[in-house]
């Protein structure tokens, strides 16, 4: 080590001064702990303004630290951000939401069966994606983060494809190449979802600006966690966003937890993720993730203000993540196990329910029906998948597909390594193996 | 034949983005100071003027932005061509370069393709300092799913341009800096030649390509066969003129996909390989034309394979031309291998 030595006379003592100090972050409550909330603040639903969709971003800063409500906690639609969906919006967007749970709920069992190697479920976050997505138009674009499956739910993407790329069998389109969930789907306006945590951000961008430079009229959305928001990705999209004025929505569900890591280690005990967007000149929303209306009414707001050339938006989506990361998390060794029922904002569909039965629209019997229905849904198409191979059981895509798509021309180098792995399985398996 | 125009290299590549602009309705092209300034090294010069300003404009300074905005423009439909102003600063927008251009065909089954073209000059030569003076295209070749192509002409460099912009996979496009303006004899004490005395400065005002992954023959010998691509092609020239050696110098202009039957024939052809290349020595691009040389030709050598190339220090400032492969370098290895 060079020595190093102090600055000399600086015109004070420094003796004097404290040692400097380094903050980590902890999170409030750990294992064992007794989870209390009850100082986060949850304004009333009709506290909170609704501007215009072409307000300037600087005259609607408070958003950013507020919380935009919907339902209250007595089941009422309240206050200018009422989206005013007919029940039977209501009712499909319940079901949606429903459908994700029972898909999740299965899948995660499948794993533990040992019918696939990995899965992620949204439990307590279904608002999130499914109330965006329905306030989204069909052909808008969205760039999904690994936790939104419910973009594809909403945008009914056969649930068997969804499974045969869970299982990496032979139906799977994406050819067993991808971890499962992480789906692809063109047609329903999904892009390819990456494992490198927000690097969507700023492709989301792309497609905006292209978007808006060939003046279609369809806007681009993408999702990331708050524990990503902490990559540089996200300043790349976001600045690019801003000077370009791209016709794109920025979705931050901060779920509080980023596996193991809370909210703490993306700057949240400094001030919230909307107000990332008041540095970059974006209009930002910080709004209650787990009321449905909520999540749509500021989607369809963020939308219409895209598609009318008044720029982006970020919508902060404050939520919490119910269960753990992935299948491969335990989140009984860092947190509280009750801390989602702690939740001050509840469940989503719980939320939705009371709404819809308060209105008369609904019943006990009703949702009942429907959850049986649901499960049943997923239960026959999960075994008309595993008709098509689970992984790991023989069932995959044949062997020379590893070396297609890498290039849409195959070149001379990959075609040595086909053949010589071919000859590998030859080796392995006998004189009488073909290649599938 | 079209009609023929004496250029330097910018100017080839210029013209390269000039026609495809104006043939294909979907391409971009956007970078830092590219726009209304044309560039650092003046490449768009004019093209914002003559194609518009949503079709070539300039960009924040993030490398990342613009690699990642670019994968999403190719998502939409488009066919951007962004420009990093050095290759030293390709390393913030590698993570979208490595993750999600290079992989997106093959991890969506081809649902998303990216036809992408990075153009970034490279190399040193030209007092840049550690960061405007790196080669970083063995980084670029261990990237599955990415295409590394570096010209060494004017007439190579618009013709293997329009081939990588119509290309549908990603392309690293590296341009050697040092002979933008002309060939670079390896002598920086000498006057520097203009590409208007090379023939390769002739360069059709039309459309015209060059497939990428093939090699091309600069000389034709029987004495040794060397490899080299970039600036490297016409410092080896000189020195083998010089020394009045019957050298066979191949050119490869695509690093991958690698034109390996050009290299095998003539190597066997000659039993002696010298590797020559400016980047640094260690896990070098020359590194695996060596291993490839020797597992397909090993029965015909004469002599080891030998390199020429950078040393493993960052590129210094003052100290350039010591570091710099020049013609003591070649010239020593070049008297090793055919003494062996």
């Amino acid at each position: 080590m060079p020595e190093t030595h102090p600055p000399k006379d600086e015109g004070r003592a420094a003796s004097n001064l404290p040692p400097l100090s380094l903050h980590i972050p902890e999170p409030r409550y750990r294992p064992g702990d007794t989870p209390d909330f009850g100082d986060i603040d949850v304004p009333a639903v009709e506290a909170t303004p609704r501007p215009g969709e072409a307000t300037k971003p600087d005259a609607m800063r408070e958003l950013s630290y507020g919380l935009v409500r919907v339902l209250d906690f007595d089941g009422q639609a309240k206050g200018q951000w009422d989206p005013k969906l007919t029940p039977e919006r209501l009712r499909i967007m319940l079901r949606y939401m429903m459908l994700v749970r029972a898909f999740d709920d299965r899948m995660f069992r499948a794993q533990r069966q040992g019918k696939t190697s990995f899965y992620m479920k949204c439990t307590g976050e279904e608002a999130t994606s499914v109330a965006s997505t329905m306030a989204l138009d069909r052909g808008d674009m969205c760039f999904p983060s690994y936790r939104q499956q419910g973009i594809l739910i909403a945008r009914d993407y056969p649930l068997i494809q969804m499974m045969n790329q869970i299982y990496s069998n032979r139906g799977d389109h994406l050819m067993g190449r991808q971890l499962p969930i992480m789906y692809s789907a063109p047609e329903h306006g999904f892009f390819s979802v990456s494992g490198n945590l927000a690097t969507q951000y700023p492709q989301a961008v792309g497609w905006a600006m292209a978007s808006a430079s060939k003046g279609d009229s369809r806007i681009a959305t993408v999702w990331c966690g708050e524990g990503s928001s902490a990559e540089g990705d996200f300043h790349s999209a976001l600045t690019f966003a801003t000077v370009y004025n791209a016709p794109v929505i920025f979705n931050v569900v901060n779920n509080q937890w980023a596996i193991s890591s809370f909210s703490g280690f993306a700057g949240g005990e400094r001030t919230t993720f909307a107000a990332r967007a008041v540095g970059y000149g974006i209009a930002g929303l910080r709004i209650d993730g787990n009321d449905p209306l909520a999540v749509y009414a500021a989607t369809q707001w963020a939308a219409d203000r895209a598609r009318t050339n008044n720029g982006p938006t970020l919508i902060e989506h404050f939520t919490y993540r119910s269960e753990g990361h992935s299948t491969s998390d335990d989140p009984s060794a860092y947190r509280p196990a009750d801390e989602a029922t702690a939740w001050p904002l509840g469940d989503p569909i719980a939320r939705l329910r009371q709404h819809l039965e308060t209105l008369g629209e609904w019943d006990a019997e009703r949702h009942e029906t429907q959850a049986k229905e649901l499960d049943d849904l997923v239960k026959t198409t999960q075994k008309q998948s595993e008709k098509l191979g689970i992984l790991g059981h023989g069932m995959h895509q044949p062997f020379e597909t590893m070396f297609q798509d890498v290039f849409e021309e195959m070149p001379w180098h990959l075609k040595e390594q086909c053949d010589q792995m071919l000859a590998e399985q030859e080796a392995k398996f006998g004189p009488n193996w073909k290649p599938e | 034949m079209a009609e023929t125009k004496t250029m330097n290299m910018i100017e080839a590549i210029n013209s390269a983005m000039d026609v495809m602009l104006a043939r294909d309705p979907n391409m971009v092209v956007m970078g830092e100071d590219v726009g209304f300034f044309g560039g650092v090294f003046r490449a768009t010069a004019g093209l914002q003027k003559k194609h518009g300003k949503t079709r070539v404009f300039d960009t924040p300074i993030n490398e990342c932005g613009i690699i990642g905005v670019a994968v999403g423009m190719g998502a939409y439909g488009l066919r951007p061509v962004p420009e990093i102003q050095f290759a030293d600063y390709i390393y913030p927008g590698l993570d979208q370069l490595v993750s999600e251009a290079a992989r997106l065909r093959y991890r969506s089954a081809n649902d998303f393709i990216c036809p992408m073209t990075v153009r970034t000059p490279f190399g040193g030569g030209i007092f840049g300092g550690q960061t405007h003076s790196q080669s970083p295209e063995s980084i670029m070749t261990h990237i599955c799913g990415v295409k590394t192509v570096i010209p060494s002409n004017p007439y190579d460099a618009k013709g293997l341009l329009i081939a990588a912009i119509e290309d549908n996979d990603p392309v690293v496009f590296l341009e050697p800096k040092r002979i933008y303006n002309g060939p670079f004899s390896g002598y920086y004490d000498r006057p520097v030649e203009p590409w208007s005395k090379h023939d390769a400065s002739a360069v059709p005002e039309d459309y015209y390509r060059i497939e990428l992954g093939k090699a091309a023959t600069v000389r034709s010998g029987e004495a040794l066969t060397i490899l080299a691509y970039g600036t490297m092609v016409h410092v080896t020239k000189t020195i083998v003129e010089e020394m009045g050696i019957d050298a066979e110098i191949i050119d490869l202009r695509t690093l991958l996909p690698l034109d390996i039957d050009a290299i095998e024939t003539s190597v066997k052809k000659t039993g002696r390989c010298l590797i020559i290349h400016e980047a640094t020595r260690t896990s070098g691009f020359g590194a695996e034309l060596a291993a490839l040389v020797q597992e397909r030709c090993f029965y015909h050598l004469e002599a080891p394979v030998e390199r020429v190339t950078g040393f493993d220090t960052p590129y210094p400032h003052s100290l350039e031309w010591a570091y710099f492969p020049g013609p003591v370098r070649i010239a020593t290895a070049l008297t090793k291998i055919l003494k062996d």
